[in-house]
C-alpha cells in the first residue's frame, strides 16, 4: 500500500469515527429550551404520525461510547489504520507461524521417540500404529476409504496383494514419492477381434467363466504384446506396478468380458499422490505402519478362518 | 384542482400482491432445498433441481423478489402519504413494477439453467444486470421526485431510510457488476483475487445492510407508528442512528473475509466498524418498541402489532450476534458453519419478513377497501405458526454451526484432526430435519396469509380513490 492510500484510509476512518462522535455528543447534550416529554415535534404526517422528541437513553448512549473506546484501542493495538501496524506488531502470517511452531515443538519428543526404531518394529508398536491411524483418517482415507479397504480404482491396501511391493521400505516408498500406474490404450496393437481375444484369455488366466476359442487365440497376442508388463504367467511386474491377473482382485472393478475390454481399450490410469512434503517422513512411517499392521491382522484372521473352516470339515 | 388528486395505490396494490405471491414461491424454494440438506437424492438427478443452483434461485426470490416487492409497495405506500402528494409519473412507476417482475422471472429461467456470475446474491448474468439498473433508477427518480414535489416541508424519517436504501443500492449494484460481456450469457468482473472479494462482500454485507435494514427499518418508522397510534419515541435518537447506521454499515464488509487473503488492516478495519454498529442497529429497536410504550395492552388484541414487536425483538437480537460474529476469534468458530445460515435467517424470517407481514396486514384493508382483514384470528394463528418456526429453525443452525465449529477444530494430542468432514454432516443430520420442519411451519403461515388476503380482497369495496389531504397547516 502506498503512502497516499494509506493517509486516504487513516483520514477516511477518522472522519467517520469522529463525525459520528460529535453527532452522538451534539444530540445527546441538553437542548437550551427543553420540551416536555410529552410535547411532539409539531410535524404531523399523513393525518396521524407525529414525532416525540425523548431524549437518548442513558445505557444506549453509553454502549455507543464502550465500542467507540473499543474501536480506538484495537486500531491502535492492531494493524488497521492504513500502514500503521499497531503497537503489539501483530500480523496473521505471524499468528499461524507461531502456532505451527508450537504445534511442532510440541510433536517433535512425540515422533522422536519413533525415529530410531526400524519400520517393521513400528508395526507391531501400538503406540505408533495409533497415531499412524489418526494421519491415514486424516489424509488417505479420502481415497483409500477409512479402513484401508480401498474402492474402485483405488487399492485395498489390507488384502496383501500390492502393486508395488508391500516390503515396508516399498509401502514407505509408495506413500513418500507417490506412484503412477499407467496401463496405455491397446486396441491400437490389437487389430481385429485382438481385442476380445485377449479379454478372454485374460478370464481364463483366473479361472473365469470364458470362450476357449477366443481365449486360445488371445493366448500368444497377451505373451508377446501384454507379457512385456504383465509377465508371461500374467502374474503382474511390481517394478512397473503392473497388477496380477491370476487373482480375483480387479483393482478396476471390472472382472467382466466387456470390463476387461473397456480397460484394454481406453487404458488405465491411476495416481497417488507424493506425500512427502505435505506428511514428513515422521508422519508417513506412522501411516505406512498403521496400514501394514492393518495388512497383517486381516490376513492373519483370514487364516484362521481358514482354519477353522477346514477344521470343521 | 388539488383537492381532487388522489394517491397512486394501484402500484402499491400490484406490488403488494406481487410480494405475497413471490413470498410463496421463494420460501417454497427454500423448503426444497432444506429438504435436500436432509435428504440429497431429493434432487432427482436433475440437473436443475440441483441445490446449487435451486439455492441462489432460493436467495434471489426472497431477497429480490419478496423483499424487493414488498419494498417497493411500502415505499410508494409511505412516500405519498407523508409528502402528501400523488407519486411522481404513473408511467414510470408502473416502468418499475412490470421491470421489477421482468427481472424476477429472468432469474427463475436463468438461474435453474446454470447460468450465473457467481457471486453471491449478484448471481445473475449481465443482460438481467443491466434491466435491474434501468429499473433502480427509474425508481430512484419516482421516489425523489415526489420527494421534491412534498407538501409537507420536513421529511418523514421513514423517507430518510427509503431513500438511502435506494441511493445506496445503485451505487452497490453497479460497482458489484461492473464486468466485461463475452457472449450474452458470460462476462468476467473487472476485479480480481482479493479485490474481487472484497467489493463483493463491500456489496454483500451492504445489501444486508441497505436492502434488508434500512429499507425495512423505513417501513418501521411508518407502519408501527400507525399501527399503534403512538407518536414515534425520539427524534433525536433517529437522528444519530440514521447517520451511524448508514456511515458505519458501509465499513463492515471485511468481516465476511476474516482469515482470507484480504490484508490484515482490512480485516481489522471491518470488524471495528461492525463492533461499533451495535448501538446504530439498537437505536432502529429502541425506536421502535418505545414508540409502543404506552400502547402495550394493545398487543392483546392486535396480532398485526404482535407481528411488529417481534420482528424488532429479531433486529435486536440479530443486530447482537452479528457485530458478535464479526469479533474474529468468534469468526474462528462461526465461520463456514450453519450458525452463518441461523443468523441470517433470524433476520430473514425474524426481522425482515415479520415486519413486511405486519406492514401488509396493516395496509391491505384500506388498499381494497375493506374495514379490515378478513380474519384476525388467522393472522394470530398465522403469527404463532411462523414465531415457532423461525425458533426451531434459528435453534437448530446455531446447535448444528457450534457443534460443527468444535468438531472441525477438534485434534488429537498427535496434531491430527480428531473427526473427519463426513462426521460432522452426519451429526448435523437431525438438526437439518429440525430446520425443515421450522420451515414448513413458516411457509404454512405464508399460505394462510395468501388465503386471508384473497378474502380480503373479495370483500372489499374494490379499489378505492384515496384522496391527498389539503396541506397541513400546523
Amino acid at each position: 500500500m502506498s503512502g497516499g492510500w494509506s493517509i486516504y484510509i487513516v483520514v477516511l476512518t477518522a472522519l467517520n469515527l469522529i463525525g459520528l462522535i460529535w453527532l452522538l455528543l451534539a444530540t445527546a447534550a441538553k437542548p437550551k429550551n427543553p420540551k416536555p416529554a410529552s410535547e411532539t415535534m409539531g410535524h404531523v404526517w399523513d393525518g396521524d404520525i407525529e414525532e416525540l422528541n425523548n431524549p437518548l437513553p442513558r445505557w444506549w448512549f453509553g454502549l455507543f461510547v464502550l465500542t467507540f473506546i473499543f474501536g480506538f484501542g484495537y486500531l491502535a493495538l492492531y494493524p488497521g489504520l492504513g500502514t500503521f501496524k499497531g503497537s503489539l506488531g501483530w500480523t496473521s502470517a505471524g499468528e499461524v507461524q507461531a502456532e505451527l511452531d508450537a504445534t511442532h515443538a510440541k510433536l517433535e519428543s512425540l515422533f522422536a521417540s519413533f525415529r530410531d526404531q526400524p519400520l517393521a518394529a513400528l508395526v507391531d508398536n501400538p503406540a505408533a500404529t495409533k497415531v499412524g491411524r489418526n494421519v491415514f483418517a486424516n489424509n488417505c482415507a479420502a481415497c483409500h476409504g477409512s479402513d484401508a479397504r480401498g474402492a474402485t480404482g483405488y487399492p485395498n491396501l489390507v488384502d496383501g496383494d500390492w502393486l508395488y511391493g508391500g516390503d515396508p521400505e516399498t509401502v514407505l516408498a509408495s506413500i513418500m514419492d507417490g506412484r503412477h500406474g499407467m496401463m496405455p490404450p491397446m486396441v491400437a496393437t490389437l487389430p481385429g477381434n485382438g481385442v476380445e481375444e485377449v479379454a478372454n484369455y485374460a478370464l481364463s488366466l483366473s479361472g473365469l467363466a470364458h470362450d476357449a476359442r477366443l481365449a486360445a487365440a488371445g493366448k500368444p497376442k497377451f505373451e508377446t504384446i501384454c507379457a512385456a508388463c504383465h509377465g508371461v504367467d500374467g502374474k503382474g511386474n511390481h517394478a512397473l506396478g503392473a497388477p496380477n491377473l491370476t487373482d480375483d482382485i480387479w483393482l478396476h472393478g471390472n472382472a467382466t468380458l466387456e470390463g476387461i475390454k473397456h480397460t484394454i481399450t481406453y487404458g488405465a490410469n491411476g495416481v497417488m499422490p507424493t506425500w512427502g512434503p505435505i506428511l514428513g517422513e515422521d508422519r508417513a512411517r506412522l501411516a505406512a505402519a498403521w496400514i501394514l499392521a492393518q495388512g497383517k491382522s486381516s490376513i492373519e484372521s483370514e487364516r484362521n478362518d481358514a482354519a477353522e473352516t477346514g477344521a470343521a470339515r | 384542482m388539488q383537492s381532487v388528486e388522489t394517491y397512486n395505490d394501484k402500484v402499491v396494490r400490484q406490488f403488494t400482491l406481487a410480494t405475497i405471491f413471490w413470498g410463496v414461491i421463494g420460501m417454497l424454494v427454500g423448503l426444497v432445498i432444506a429438504a435436500q440438506l436432509a435428504w440429497p437424492a431429493l434432487n432427482f438427478d436433475i440437473a436443475w433441481l440441483s441445490y446449487g443452483r435451486l439455492r441462489p434461485l432460493h436467495t434471489n426470490a426472497v431477497v429480490f423478489a419478496f423483499g424487493g416487492s414488498g419494498l417497493f409497495a411500502t415505499s410508494y405506500y409511505v412516500v405519498q402519504r407523508t409528502c402528501h402528494v400523488r407519486l411522481f409519473s404513473d408511467r414510470l412507476a408502473a416502468f418499475t413494477f412490470w421491470g421489477w417482475q421482468a427481472v424476477i422471472v429472468a432469474a427463475v429461467i436463468t438461474l435453474p439453467m446454470g447460468l450465473t456470475q457467481t457471486h453471491e446474491y449478484a448471481e445473475l448474468i449481465w443482460p438481467i444486470d443491466l434491466l435491474i439498473t434501468a429499473v433502480w433508477v427509474t425508481y430512484a427518480i419516482v421516489f425523489f421526485m415526489t420527494i421534491a414535489r412534498r407538501r409537507i416541508r420536513h421529511i418523514y424519517v421513514a423517507n430518510w431510510f427509503f431513500g438511502a436504501y435506494i441511493l445506496t443500492i445503485a451505487v452497490l449494484h453497479i460497482f458489484n457488476n461492473l464486468q466485461i460481456p463475452v457472449s450474452w450469457t458470460e462476462s468476467y468482473p473487472i476485479y480480481s483475487g482479493a479485490v474481487d472479494a472484497m467489493v463483493q462482500w463491500w456489496y454483500g454485507h451492504n445489501a444486508v445492510g441497505f436492502f434488508l435494514t434500512a429499507g425495512f427499518l423505513g417501513i418501521m418508522y411508518y407502519y408501527v407508528p400507525k399501527q399503534a397510534q403512538r407518536p414515534v419515541y425520539s427524534y433525536r435518537l433517529s437522528v444519530v442512528h440514521f447517520w451511524a447506521l448508514i456511515s458505519i454499515y458501509m465499513w463492515a464488509g471485511p468481516h465476511h473475509l476474516h482469515y482470507t487473503s484480504l490484508p490484515d488492516w482490512a480485516q481489522s478495519i471491518g470488524m471495528v466498524f461492525s463492533l461499533i454498529l451495535l448501538a446504530p442497529s439498537w437505536g432502529g429497536m429502541i425506536n421502535g418498541m418505545m414508540t409502543l410504550s404506552g400502547a402495550w395492552h394493545k398487543l392483546r388484541t392486535d396480532p398485526i402489532l404482535k407481528f411488529m414487536i417481534v420482528s424488532l425483538s429479531f433486529y435486536g437480537m440479530s443486530t447482537f450476534e452479528g457485530p458478535m460474529m464479526s469479533i474474529k476469534t468468534v469468526n474462528a468458530l462461526s465461520h463456514y458453519t450453519d450458525w452463518t445460515i441461523g443468523h441470517v435467517h433470524a433476520g430473514a424470517l425474524g426481522w425482515v419478513a415479520f415486519i413486511t407481514i405486519g406492514a401488509i396486514y396493516s395496509m391491505l384493508p384500506k388498499l381494497y377497501g375493506a374495514e379490515r382483514m378478513y380474519s384476525i384470528k388467522a393472522i394470530d394463528a398465522h403469527f404463532w405458526i411462523a414465531t415457532i418456526g423461525i425458533v426451531l429453525y434459528i435453534t437448530a443452525m446455531w446447535i448444528a454451526g457450534v457443534m460443527q465449529g468444535l468438531m472441525w477444530r477438534a485434534t488429537n494430542p498427535d496434531g491430527t484432526l480428531t473427526y473427519t468432514f463426513i462426521e460432522s454432516v452426519r451429526q448435523t443430520y437431525p438438526y437439518y430435519v429440525t430446520r425443515f420442519v421450522g420451515g414448513i411451519l413458516f411457509f404454512s403461515g405464508m399460505l394462510i396469509m395468501a388465503w386471508n388476503v384473497r378474502k380480503t380482497c373479495q370483500m372489499g369495496a374494490g379499489a378505492p380513490l384515496v384522496r391527498v389531504p389539503l396541506p397541513a397547516h400546523a
